[in-house]
């Protein structure tokens, strides 16, 4: 169970998960854009998707939640 | 010459442009996205537009709204500055369609430039060595492993309509390379609408060193001697400086003059007009093509403060038909001069630190100029570029141009984000750099916290 939240300020740039996928640790879960640089944003911890808090194009402050795992 | 000029770009830049337009008697309006509304380069023009909401998309990169808004102001020429629609034919076709001068290369030069794939064989007929590489764009995964095994790895996968460094990534090896080359395309793809994908060899640690040309309409090219730019992140230039210490001093003069040579056969090849950069890479005692980038460049001030040009008032004397009226015996240099570009990042892991800036002094001091986008009580957004300002020092020689960049950095202050002044003090103290060793990845050996 975790809150992944934007590590930068940003823009949501791509969302590489579904809701119900697995992911393992590491995996990206989104690509934010700040400043001309894409940084992804990986899976803290192996789980499921249950719930994807963002989407393409909308700007995150850092420490929003974009995904939670459970 | 014209009377009013359109400044399609924002920050130091539209400001950098804005003043020498308006030296010279061109009243200049800016245009801006909600996001920059407050910021000095909208203020100082003799007019300002307000073209669309953050997003560079709706905003800067949006060639209807940037038309638009020169044909309400009566504007009859524009400026793109870098980055932003600076390199997009069809922006410079707009505007000739529009009837407003393009202040940059003819639209034709510009996408013959865009396909890096096609610009290295035009160089390379016209007798510039380029890097080693693939004959052409790869169609395929497979043809990338046989290129690949021809060039031998290290190679770097490239994006033919990239710039930046988006769209680059490198392979060690074939599982890599598989890997790498797959995602290339689609970056290419998504990022610049086009999928061809080269390869090239990868140099390790290569100089990375440039030639700045100016061209004009009756063909006729100068070049104004070279900048040294080794010193980047993630292959964007951190720190540049003229001359290059390794042709200072009358070093290596005559692979310097080969290389003076080659831009200027590649400007010619590629019909260039304007101003615009030939980048090369030093590698193992010989230098390679890599690149030329059609508009104005970043590090120009350096450029300007010791050999005396006004590149911006050039581009904007050329771009009104004037021709050239220097010739090539009379480009000389006279001293040193450093860039140190100030971003909004931390110092460390090199991550964007967007946020308003709370304080903001400024160095001073003889030698010293700063081309700043922002000042005190303004946000640095995460919509743009993370370029706060370019400080740039000149002096007589490289160590006393080093002494004054020291105590310029050490008197600069930003408050409110975090950037990466820390670095540069670092840089300006580290005794490789003081020694001119440099090479592109110098950052990741010297520097160091």
């Amino acid at each position: 169970m975790a809150d992944v939240a934007a590590h930068i300020t940003g823009t949501v740039w791509k969302i590489e998960v579904k809701v119900g996928q697995t992911v393992s640790a590491g995996d990206t879960l989104v690509i934010l854009e700040s400043m001309k640089m894409e940084m992804p944003v990986e899976s803290p911890e192996g789980g499921t998707v249950a719930e994807i808090r963002c989407r393409e194009s909308q700007p995150v402050n850092e420490g929003d939640v974009l995904v939670v795992l459970r | 010459m014209f009377t009013k000029l359109l400044i399609a770009n924002r920050g130091e830049i539209a400001r950098r442009i804005n003043r020498v337009a308006q030296r010279m008697g061109i009243s200049t309006v800016a245009v801006y996205s909600d996001a920059d509304a407050s910021l000095p380069f909208v203020r100082e023009a003799t007019q300002a537009v307000r073209i669309g909401p953050p997003p560079p998309k709706s905003s800067y990169l949006d060639i209807a709204a940037l038309i638009e808004a020169a044909r309400t102001t009566g504007a009859e020429a524009v400026h793109p500055g870098y980055g932003f629609v600076s390199e997009n034919p069809e922006f410079a076709r707009a505007c000739t369609e529009a009837g407003l001068v393009f202040v940059g290369p003819p639209p034709e030069a510009m996408e013959r430039i865009k396909d890096k794939s096609q610009v290295r064989k035009r160089v390379q007929e016209a007798g510039v060595p380029i890097v080693p590489g693939s004959d052409g764009v790869v169609p395929d995964s497979r043809s990338a492993a046989q290129e690949a095994e021809r060039i031998g790895f290290p190679v770097l996968c490239k994006a033919a309509g990239g710039g930046g460094g988006i769209g680059m990534a490198v392979a060690n090896n074939q599982a890599v390379l598989e890997k790498v080359f797959r995602q290339c395309v689609d970056r290419a793809r998504a990022a610049f609408g086009r999928e061809g994908v080269y390869l090239e060899r990868y140099f390790e640690a290569p100089r990375h060193i440039e030639v700045q040309l100016l061209g004009d309409r009756r063909g006729r090219i100068v070049h104004l001697l070279e900048r040294e730019c080794s010193i980047q992140r993630r292959h964007q230039k951190v720190v540049e400086e003229a001359p290059s210490p390794f042709f200072a001093g009358g070093a290596r003069a005559e692979m310097a003059e080969q290389m003076f040579q080659a831009a200027i056969r590649a400007g010619k090849a590629l019909q260039y007009q304007n101003a615009g950069t030939v980048e090369f890479l030093v590698a193992d005692g010989s230098f390679y093509f890599i690149e030329v980038n059609a508009r104005l460049q970043v590090e120009h001030p350096i450029t300007e403060l010791t050999t005396g040009v006004d590149l911006i008032g050039w581009q904007l004397r050329l771009a009104a038909g004037e021709e050239l009226d220097i010739d090539q015996y009379q480009v000389s240099r006279t001293g040193a001069a450093i860039e140190f570009r100030i971003y909004a990042e931390d110092p460390i892991k090199f991550l964007p630190s967007p946020g308003t800036i709370t304080r903001f002094r400024a160095p001073s001091g003889e030698g010293v100029r700063l081309d700043a986008g922002y000042e005190e009580g303004n946000t640095v957004t995460p919509y743009y570029d993370p370029l706060i300002a370019k400080l740039i020092v000149a002096a007589p020689t490289r160590p006393q141009a080093i002494e004054r960049s020291t105590r310029a950095l050490e008197a600069f202050s930003i408050q409110g984000l975090q950037t990466n002044l820390p670095l540069h003090r670092r840089i300006a103290q580290d005794p490789a750099f003081r020694a001119g060793q440099l090479d592109t990845a110098f950052l990741e050996r010297h520097a160091k916290p």
